[in-house]
């Protein structure tokens, strides 16, 4: 009984705390909010929302490292404007509500001048409305979903990308697959997840445009280990290639089991193959497969070559395409802050509408009305268990 | 008597409703946010308790009711988007979506419960917990519900007075239920379900009554969720989530109403407060949780209400209602 109450009591004065702390903060705010924004005169804070823990934290990992990069060097250019940089990541373990409360936060609390994040596109739809509400600019580096960047029929004002979007990417696959002259393609998707969904629906109709085939059309799940159900009926309808538009992790698997039950067709997908993990677990099966991505790491261009050397030096690996968006967008983002007039959220939102031919090492980068990045798609192929390139796709 | 009865059931929502009004002008964006999760998932711990804490049943799929009441609103107040004007229209069409969504929510609690609930032991764990993964995936297989990407665009209609109301309204049911000759039925189900129905206690009826209850009501929580994320999407409504609810209710001691809506908010409030540890804060969470049930198997507050801890007149005047 005595104990009980003594919880009770710490619970309840825990409660008070809370709320008079909330209190406490409260006029601060308000009495800023009220006249325009006034970030910290000497420095200027960049938020980053991103999954540093989860199922995707690879992700998150890599888009955090590259951003820290590029901040760290814009810093040692004299920053922008004559003002130091300064990162504050929060995470948000991959939830949609996590990344919508980690957005609200970093732009109300930590006065945040833009904000870059997210990688993935469910979470980043669940954070652009934040964004405009607030007129803090936002650049997620991979969102490829169409719908980030739109509110209903109109673009949101202060949401950009700097990747290319599904439609796009599916479309390469389509056009590439015509190429090599395969003709008959099973599907794989993940109905789970959006990004899978979208591309294997943009690929469909390309490819069915193009004159080829969709023979079989199966689908799995997130978490799922087994896919020799899935595999087995598709060999059954004898395919040239099977697309399978999803994580590296799921893909691994698949590209193992496929090998196992004999399937000697090639595989294709889209960027979220791209990680380390995907060789490591796949130990040569996907061989003679392609995925489509932002950049190769074998482009001879000294903007390429350069930012893999800094990468190198600094984490001890080769940067993934997320690290090399996450660094795009952090670039992207100081070129239009130090092109503003000033520091304000619609004059950097205006000049980062205005990006033109901005070298950045996934491409030359061209903002659209709609606020998507355009630029060119590469096709790489797995050879001996790396990724080769193969060709390179323009919109 | 009868006007100062009826104030009573008025005084909390009028109460919660007036000190919300006040305080969020001035509450700032981020608090006013996290303000708004915490009352949601005080609506979620007060309803889920209903069902694991009064009646002892275990159901492991709340996330799943809230996900039939979020896209019923959401659908409801899409579809007539345009039809109505702004202001005071689409307010209360969006009452109308979130009342719509409760229905919905409730008919879904109706049906999975009925079967289930008239077995004893854990059946209802393992029907809830499929129930919510067949409606995640029957939302991500359906083009209607917008897929995984699910539906965006929402427009932005839920405010903390809502959301304060109707946290005020679950623990008041909470509350009144226990009291009732119902709860009472729901207490002698869990202490021992054989010497209920050997008493004479219609078991499968109450116990499908409250488990339609706890549904309706998770289903608004969903429906207050989406209208302030201004996105539906399936992955907001998970099996974790479910799970984080049970932690919420277990760690507040089941069975009790002030446990659930003490640990829902505390919890709440402290992840963001942990937020700064980016990664350590689940291991954080996880350690406090471990240690938390280490020392308080039972709970916080076991059965026990925050009103039994108060001075001896007020458990007195109480008497009449809760021994």
């Amino acid at each position: 009984m005595r104990f009980s109450r003594a919880v009770a009591v710490a619970t309840l004065a825990f409660a008070v705390a809370a709320c008079t702390e909330e209190k406490k903060e409260a006029p601060k705010p308000a009495a800023a909010a009220a006249p325009a924004p006034a970030p910290a005169p000497d420095k200027i804070i960049i938020g980053h929302v991103g999954s540093m823990t989860g199922e995707q934290a690879t992700f998150g990992v890599s888009t955090d490292n590259a951003i820290k990069l590029a901040i760290a060097e814009q810093n040692k250019k004299g920053g922008i404007k004559g003002k130091q940089i300064e990162l504050k990541t929060l995470d948000d373990q991959g939830k949609p509500e996590e990344a919508a409360v980690a957005a609200t936060r970093l732009i109300t609390q930590d006065k945040i001048t833009l904000l870059l994040g997210e990688v993935a596109s469910s979470r980043s739809l669940a954070m652009a409305p934040i964004a405009d509400a607030n007129k803090v600019p936002m650049i997620s580096p991979t969102s490829t979903n169409p719908r980030v960047t739109k509110d209903g029929a109109n673009t949101r004002p202060f949401v950009f990308r700097v990747c290319f979007i599904d439609p796009f990417q599916g479309t390469v696959m389509a056009k590439f697959a015509t190429e090599k002259k395969i003709k008959n393609v099973a599907i794989l998707k993940d109905v789970g997840n959006d990004y899978s969904v979208g591309l294997a629906d943009f690929f469909q109709k390309k490819f069915v445009e193009l004159g080829g085939k969709i023979v079989a059309e199966q689908s799995y799940k997130d978490g799922d280990q087994d896919f020799k159900a899935q595999l087995t009926a598709i060999k059954g309808k004898k395919p040239d290639a099977i697309y399978v538009p999803g994580y590296y992790g799921a893909v691994a698997l698949i590209g193992r089991q496929a090998k196992e039950l004999g399937l000697k067709v090639p595989l294709m997908g889209g960027d979220g193959w791209d990680s380390a993990k995907l060789f490591e677990v796949a130990k040569g099966a996907l061989d003679g497969s392609y995925f489509s991505n932002h950049y190769t790491d074998e482009d001879p261009s000294p903007v390429v070559q350069e930012f893999i050397a800094k990468y190198k030096a600094a984490y001890g690996s080769v940067p993934d395409a997320l690290a090399v968006l996450g660094y795009d967008a952090a670039n992207v983002a100081f070129d239009a802050m130090s092109r503003a007039k000033d520091l304000s959220g619609p004059e950097i939102a205006a000049a980062l509408a205005a990006t033109k031919d901005f070298k950045a090492v996934s491409g030359v980068i061209n903002i659209d009305a709609d606020h998507n990045a355009v630029k060119s798609a590469v096709v790489l192929g797995i050879e001996k268990n790396k990724a080769k390139y193969a060709a390179t796709v323009n919109p | 008597m009868k006007p100062l009865i009826a104030l009573r059931s008025v005084a909390p929502l009028l109460l919660t409703g007036i000190l919300v009004a006040l305080v969020q002008g001035s509450l700032p964006d981020y608090w006013y946010f996290v303000l708004v999760v915490a009352g949601i998932n005080i609506i979620l711990a007060v309803s889920l308790n209903i069902v694991n804490g009064f009646t002892g049943q275990f159901s492991i799929g709340h996330a799943g009711f809230m996900a039939v009441g979020a896209y019923t609103a959401a659908k409801i107040v899409m579809s007539t988007r345009g039809l109505v004007s702004t202001g005071a229209g689409e307010q209360l069409v969006f009452l109308g979506a979130l009342a719509a969504g409760m229905v919905t929510a409730a008919i879904a609690g109706f049906l999975v419960g009925m079967p289930s609930l008239r077995l004893r032991g854990d059946y209802l764990a393992i029907v809830t917990l499929g129930f919510n993964e067949i409606i995640r995936v029957i939302i991500e297989n359906s083009e209607f519900l917008g897929q995984a990407t699910g539906i965006s665009g929402l427009p932005k209609l839920t405010t903390l007075a809502y959301v304060g109301m109707a946290a005020a309204i679950t623990v008041m049911v909470a509350v009144r239920l226990l009291q009732s000759t119902h709860g009472r039925a729901l207490l002698a189900i869990r202490e021992d379900e054989v010497a209920a129905e050997a008493m004479g206690v219609d078991t499968t009826g109450y116990k499908v009554r409250a488990f339609v209850i706890a549904a309706a009501l998770a289903g608004l929580a969903g429906g207050l969720l989406v209208f302030y994320l201004q996105l539906c999407t399936p992955k907001s409504f998970t099996f974790i989530k479910s799970i984080e609810v049970v932690a919420m209710i277990v760690l507040g001691g089941l069975g009790s109403v002030s446990g659930a809506f003490l640990t829902a908010a505390v919890l709440t409030i402290l992840l963001e407060t942990l937020r700064g540890f980016s990664e350590y804060r689940m291991v954080v969470y996880s350690l406090l949780l471990i240690f938390f049930m280490l020392g308080r198997p039972a709970g916080l507050f076991g059965t026990r209400e925050i009103w039994d801890l108060l001075p001896r007149w007020r458990r007195k005047a109480a008497a009449g209602g809760a021994p």
